[in-house]
């Protein structure tokens, strides 16, 4: 009897929580969807294969950096060094990739290598010393530009063997190689997200915690491997960006851990954890690109597209905290 | 001789032996300090197989903190765990859980985002193809058999979020049971659950102790102690008091072992005070928490209020202060009707609250002494855009001297205070907006003796002045030696008022405990 006044308060809340749910989570698509429609209508140009085709290549960095940011932000945490580890990843890379040194392999295992590390440093410190993932991953951000610098020697590393720079530039089955190894990452980080068990842990440690300490997950490893998948991640990122423009930048990637985060929480992936998909990730990754290549093609300065981008993070925000059980 | 003492220790041997093989788990000597209190002393506990174990205790007696241990979420100072008579070394839940020790937990432990079998299969989930590849089809299935088992009707595949409180709970007993434990501790398991759930529950426990599983049983109501129980064990202020078989105990014996204390003369004597009414509260309610709540204090006067966690205390004041709305009732000051919505109405009408939860809502650690006095009522010392920073020092030193509280400057963080003086500050700065009437919910909680005391001291200096006093507190002592008279909930009803002669712990504890 005493339940009864609970369970119909609880009710309420579930349909109030089911409608705004489906807000959040597809309200993204419906978005995308009819941007593309305006834009088609508004340019001619724009729905081509070649401009698509353009959209997705540029979209591919952005999107991987956002796929490991997304397992990061659903256990509750957050990494903002990832932009440095693609400068280090790609530098690594290109410094092995120079003409009649090494096969192929070697620079790429050397660009992943060096993604790998730096997360796992990330990871390491994080879980051993209980410092906010922010100030630690702010600090490895810092790091990473510095480490960049410093084995490049602060110039540009160019002359790169023509296998490299076939992964940024060439192309198989007339499909450019960055949105074939943007598919395929798609598909891996997906299945890994949502049928294994360090996927449902991942889930588990942003949903509470608590309930996932007290059901036997061992926090730490968790946190471990999803800070140096992230790395990975941002690592391959490195290589795919160095590869396409040909040279090792000690510069490259910077702010790009914005736009990956952006991406990933306009995708439906909340700030608070527990919550978030590969999918949404795409999307919002897709949005944005979608969005900067339609301005380009209507000819808005950049200077606007900056503004028109905070204002859908804001507003994808809004939606999430609508959508938020908690009061 | 020598042949005879090594006799004994011979004969000592092997009925310690014989006793930890009787037991499937003994915990000695078990000690926890939290930040310098100690939450555990020196504490016991034996449990044999297939045997139904009852710890009693008050809130805060260790229980919870004790059962933590057990399961691995805290780590002890000191003392030995024999588990199946070997010591017992668990790091974290992972380890508890593979020896066979799951455990019910008080506040429902679920991740709201996974469906029902996923949470009853979190951290052992089933794979299949290769390691790591989840088979949920396999974790939906067992679910489904364990949930019909126990004979709850519920799709395994909804997502937590959506279930009610009872519902998780049920859940939440589903998951403890599924992990074939052979210790089962269950910490308030029936907190949420209505009648016909517990009698599946107990039921669920009797086809376990068969099978030789020893169930920990944490509970604050008497009837399912009796029921259900073999044995009980009692703790009191984190030490360990004694153990009986449940049928040499009764409800009176059992709550005296629990309370025992002696009340001393920390409580300075009452003032007696004719005072007019201050306040009026008629039929108070509000769904879900409480309801039919009526009283009156009179200026000078002490209404203790008395009740366990969960019986609906801090929501009956934090609506009377505005911070919750209540569905029905209503609140006359001075004899006049008064309509609160708000904190500030319930201030313009001179009610005061200081919260139970002082670091959390009573004061910002990194202020000052000075600064935290003056936050609520600022505005009284600014002049324009600016804050008279020599009218605020007098004003904080005055109450600061009225109030005893130790400090070496005023411009001291509060943070760097003791509880008690910390205490005070709050106190403080909910007296400079003048209240008649006080609401204190749990004013002594983490302070030690003598800071009590002092406080006990202040208390009565705010009765002598007229001020009507609500004091909320879970320590029967204190409110049986500061009380005038003691209103005791349960489970969100009003029970009684009982009158100073009357009021004894045991009549307070047979009031609060649920029927």
């Amino acid at each position: 009897m005493k339940n009864e006044p609970t369970s119909y308060v609880n009710q309420i809340g579930n349909t109030y929580r089911l409608r705004t749910r489906g807000i959040g989570k597809y309200g993204i698509v419906l978005a995308f969807i009819a941007l593309c429609i305006i834009l088609s209508v508004m340019t001619p140009r724009f729905l081509t294969v070649a401009n698509l085709v353009n959209i997705f290549t540029q979209v591919s960095i952005n999107a991987l950096l956002a796929f490991g940011v997304t397992f990061v932000i659903i256990t509750g945490g957050i990494d903002l060094s990832i932009g440095s580890m693609v400068a280090v990843a790609g530098v690594v890379a290109a410094l092995f990739a120079h003409p009649d040194t090494y096969p192929v392999i070697v620079p790429i295992l050397m660009g992943l290598l060096a993604g790998l590390a730096l997360g796992a440093l990330n990871g390491f410190v994080i879980t051993r010393t209980k410092v906010p993932p922010f100030i630690v991953t702010l600090g490895t951000m810092t790091i990473g530009r510095g480490l960049a610098l410093i084995l490049s020697k602060g110039r540009p590393v160019s002359n790169l063997s023509d296998s490299f720079n076939f992964i940024g530039g060439g192309q198989l089955f007339g499909i450019p190689m960055p949105i074939l190894i943007l598919i395929i990452a798609f598909a891996v980080c997906s299945i890994l997200l949502k049928k294994t068990v360090i996927g449902r842990y991942m889930y588990a440690v942003g949903g509470n915690e608590l309930a996932a300490e007290a059901s036997g997950i061992r926090l730490n490893k968790v946190k471990m491997v999803v800070y140096t998948l992230c790395g990975g991640l941002a690592g391959l990122a490195g290589i795919v960006l160095t590869s396409r423009i040909t040279t090792g930048q000690p510069n490259a990637g910077a702010g790009f851990e914005l736009d990956a985060i952006a991406a990933a929480i306009i995708g439906g992936t909340s700030t608070s954890g527990g919550v978030g998909t590969i999918m949404g990730t795409l999307i919002g990754a897709l949005l944005i690109g979608v969005i900067s290549n339609g301005l380009d093609l209507m000819n808005v300065t950049s200077y606007y597209q900056q503004v028109v981008m905070g204002v859908i993070i804001i507003g994808a925000v809004v939606l999430d905290s609508l959508s938020q059980t908690k009061k | 001789m020598q042949e005879t003492y090594s006799y004994f220790i011979h004969i000592n041997d092997t009925l310690r032996m014989s006793q930890s093989q009787e037991y499937i788990l003994d915990v000695r000597g078990l000690s926890k300090t939290f930040s310098g209190i100690k939450a555990l002393d020196n504490v016991q506990l034996a449990v044999r197989k297939g045997e139904v174990h009852a710890l009693m205790g008050e809130n805060g007696a260790g229980k919870s903190t004790f059962m933590k241990i057990l399961i691995g979420l805290l780590k002890p100072d000191s003392g030995d765990i024999f588990f199946e008579g070997a010591p017992l070394q668990v790091k974290n839940v992972h380890d508890s859980l593979k020896k066979g020790i799951s455990m019910i937990h008080q506040e429902i432990l679920m991740v709201p985002e996974l469906t029902v079998a996923q949470n009853i299969f979190l951290g052992r989930e089933t794979t299949r193809f290769m390691p790591g590849w989840l088979d949920d089809q396999t974790i939906y299935r067992k679910a489904n058999e364990i949930l019909t088992q126990m004979g709850v009707s519920l799709d395994v595949r909804t997502p937590m979020k959506y279930l009610s409180v009872a519902e998780m709970q049920m859940v939440e007993i589903a998951k403890a049971i599924s992990n074939d434990a052979k210790v089962i501790i269950m910490d308030e398991p029936t907190s949420a659950i209505s009648d016909k759930e517990v009698a599946t529950l107990f039921s669920i426990i009797n086809d376990l102790t068969k099978k030789g599983v020893a169930i920990i049983y944490i509970s604050h109501k008497m009837d399912e102690i009796f029921t259900i129980a073999d044995t009980i064990t009692v703790l009191r202020d984190g030490r360990y008091i004694a153990t009986h078989s449940a049928t040499e105990l009764d409800t009176n014996r059992l709550i005296s072992l629990m309370v025992g204390r002696e009340i001393d003369s920390l409580f300075p004597d009452a003032v007696e005070l004719g005072g007019q009414e201050a306040i009026s509260v008629k039929n108070l309610g509000r769904k879900g928490s409480f309801s039919g709540i009526s009283f009156t204090v009179k200026a000078g006067e002490i209404l203790g209020m008395a009740g366990l966690m969960g019986a609906g205390r801090t929501e009956i004041a934090r609506a009377i202060f505005g911070l919750d709305r209540f569905d029905e009732g209503e609140i006359a000051v001075n004899g006049n009707l008064v309509s609160i919505t708000c904190p500030q109405d319930a201030m313009q009408h001179g009610i005061g609250y200081v919260s139970e939860d002082r670091k959390a809502l009573g004061f910002i650690p990194n202020m000052t002494v000075k600064e935290n006095i003056t936050l609520g009522n600022l505005s009284n010392y600014t002049q324009g855009l600016f804050i008279q920073q020599k009218q605020e020092a007098k004003i904080a030193s005055e109450v600061a001297e009225n109030l005893r509280i130790k400090t070496h400057t005023l411009d001291q963080k509060v943070a760097n205070l003791s509880g008690g003086n910390q205490q005070k500050v709050v106190i403080g700065k909910v007296l400079l907006a003048s209240p008649r009437i006080i609401i204190l919910d749990e004013p002594t909680r983490g302070i030690d003796i003598g800071a009590k005391s002092e406080i006990y001291k202040l208390i009565r200096q705010l009765t002598a002045s007229g001020i009507a006093v609500i004091m909320i507190s879970s320590e029967l002592p204190e409110l049986v030696g500061m009380s005038n008279r003691i209103l005791v909930l349960s489970e969100g009803k009003q029970t009684t008022i009982l009158s100073k002669q009357e009021a004894t712990q045991e009549t307070i504890m047979a009031h609060a405990m649920p029927h």
